[in-house]
């Protein structure tokens, strides 16, 4: 690897790891919009994934690889528990169960011996890097393009125009909104999971409301067309606070406002443009 | 012990169902989930606060003043969210997630300027004395906390029952086109039930900013979790069901606090609300509510 290269990739690692990881959580909002559902759950994943994961590093000294399996195993189980029941309703109930999930998950972190309390757990030895986490992103966009261009991506096109009428043509409703919530909960699980694993330190305050809303920031203000939409809102919102420095403290404040102007202006995001299919005909 | 801890929860209780009315009738009337119903509950907490430290308000005139301009900060946020959304016939989560980033925004912007430090109502504005009857003690601040929710909800159910603006209001909860034709201001309408709300989620603040004096910019969101449990037990919508779920949920986290342990008091509500999803998601007294075409 070139000199300037290395010096570079070491000054930034932490913005580095952190759009990849961004990248992730914003894919895991992605599929669960792309179907016309809303969950607040990404946060909570996420938290879910990094406490599993960093346990079983400091305490069971479990090998990677099965720490990032369990690390997606937790939340998908989280999400069948909270979604079976709400996914047969309107998707009101799922936005509003999933924020509760976060909001309980942050005081029982808190209240917990084993996570540390409000401190958090520390000391949690850097097993993730470059290679994984954006070889991970890689994969998950590659999946999800492919999943755009086959029937699946048609039928999940069409439940988010019309879900009555989705249903009506043979879609099989329900199954399509589990497994969204599923895969979406496991990318968020494997997010946290790495983030625990680059940053040493993980609290429960990294995984709470703010969290949650910054996450679907990055997907309304890409759009949802394609899963480069969320992708690029990552990289937007991710580098600009660092570039425009006064921006740095009203972060939260300017994610809130984006979402704000994206539902209201532009509701197709900046990326409006969608994956064609294979095999359509016109 | 029990009587003691009976008590508690209906002062509890009747703060969430007094939170949660607000809430439900914002979902069951205007038929959206506005999120930014938590930060009124903290703006509510916060300008009382103000007044009484301030100016030395009593808490008697700051209570009413906090809620009267919690309710218009309702109206203006309604205005510029909520209607543009309505006259676009935008989908239902388009109005969730609006209200979600302002509710960030907002939060943002008050802890930006006034931080996330506990404050405390100054020492007068509270009336420590209490009622001691048997062993069980009620201090005045908790009297008014139950009166003023009693009378408020007492006030609203009088107006939805017995008023030509509550039919109005009804009748838009209905069907918004045909109340429309029916000779309804909606516009008008609406914008009484966004100050409703709002006046209804600042008294909530105020009144649990005086049982537990510790306010700060985020204690609605942890509110909400509350406001969710009791709408979703209650039933979306459903006014009676929030009034009883409130209590319901108030009592079981007094009891828990009292003979399990009071770290899991706040599980209480989320425990209860899975429950429901699973066993009875149309709530306490709700109709099935399926999404047909």
């Amino acid at each position: 690897m070139p000199a300037f290269l290395d010096d570079f990739l070491f000054s930034y690692q932490s913005l580095i790891y952190s759009l990849g990881i961004n990248g992730l959580l914003a894919l895991s909002m992605y599929v669960v919009l792309a179907i016309g559902q809303l969950s607040l759950g990404q946060a909570a994943f996420m938290g879910l994934g990094a406490y599993t994961s960093a346990l079983l590093t400091l305490k069971v000294g479990a090998p990677f690889p099965i720490v990032l399996l369990a690390a997606m195993a937790v939340p998908a189980l989280a999400a069948l528990i909270i979604g079976a029941p709400t996914l047969r309703l309107s998707g009101v109930y799922l936005a509003l169960a999933t924020i509760g999930l976060g909001e309980v998950l942050r005081i029982a972190f808190v209240n917990s011996e084993l996570t540390g309390g409000a401190l958090g757990l520390s000391g949690i030895p850097e097993k993730a890097g470059y290679t994984i986490i954006f070889g991970s992103l890689a994969l998950a966009l590659i999946a999800f393009v492919l999943v755009s261009r086959s029937r699946i991506g048609r039928a999940m096109e069409a439940m988010r125009e019309d879900e009555v009428a989705a249903g009506m043509l043979g879609v099989d409703l329900p199954r399509y909104r589990i497994s969204a919530l599923v895969v979406s909960a496991m990318l968020a699980g494997l997010a946290g999971a790495f983030n625990a694993h680059v940053s040493s330190f993980i609290s429960p305050n990294d995984y709470g409301f703010d969290a949650a809303v910054t996450i679907l920031s990055f997907a309304l203000l890409g759009g949802i067309g394609s899963p480069f939409g969320p992708v690029v809102g990552v990289v937007i919102l991710t580098l600009l606070p660092e570039v425009l420095r006064p921006l740095h403290d009203f972060r939260l404040v300017f994610n809130g406002l984006i979402i704000v102007i994206a539902v209201l202006f532009m509701p197709h995001g900046l990326l409006p443009w969608r994956i064609g299919r294979t095999g359509a005909r016109a | 012990m029990l009587a003691q801890q009976l008590v508690n929860g209906i002062i509890s209780g009747a703060t969430y169902a007094l939170f949660a009315l607000g809430f439900t009738l914002m979902f069951g009337v205007l038929n959206v989930v506005n999120l930014t119903y938590g930060v009124y509950f903290s703006t509510g907490a916060l300008i009382a606060l103000y007044a009484t430290r301030h100016f030395g308000w009593p808490i008697l005139l700051a209570l009413p003043v906090a809620a009267i301009a919690t309710g218009l900060i309702a109206v203006v946020i309604d205005g510029l969210l909520l209607t543009p959304l309505r006259r676009k016939k935008a989908p239902e989560l388009a109005s969730l997630m609006v209200t979600l980033g302002a509710t960030l925004l907002l939060y943002s912007l008050m802890t930006a300027f006034i931080g996330t430090d506990i404050q405390r109502f100054p020492p007068a504005a509270i009336d420590p004395s209490a009622i001691e009857i048997g062993a069980v003690r009620i201090t005045r601040s908790q009297m008014l906390i139950v009166g003023t929710a009693f009378a408020m909800v007492a006030l609203l159910l009088a107006l939805m029952r017995g008023t030509r603006l509550g039919l109005a209001i009804r009748a838009l909860a209905e069907n918004p086109d045909v109340a429309r034709l029916m000779g309804v201001d909606v516009t008008l309408v609406t914008f009484f039930v966004s100050f409703v709300s709002g006046t209804l989620g600042a008294a909530a603040g105020i009144l649990i900013g005086l049982n537990y004096n510790a306010i700060q910019p985020y204690m609605g969101e942890a509110m909400m979790l509350k406001g969710f449990a009791v709408i979703i037990i209650g039933g979306l919508g459903d006014i009676r069901g929030a009034l009883i779920a409130g209590l319901i949920l108030g009592l079981l986290e007094g009891l828990t606090a009292g003979y399990i342990a009071s770290t899991l008091k706040d599980a209480v509500g989320f425990l209860l609300l899975v429950l429901t999803l699973w066993f009875r998601p149309v709530g306490l007294f709700g109709r099935a509510a399926a999404k047909r075409a």
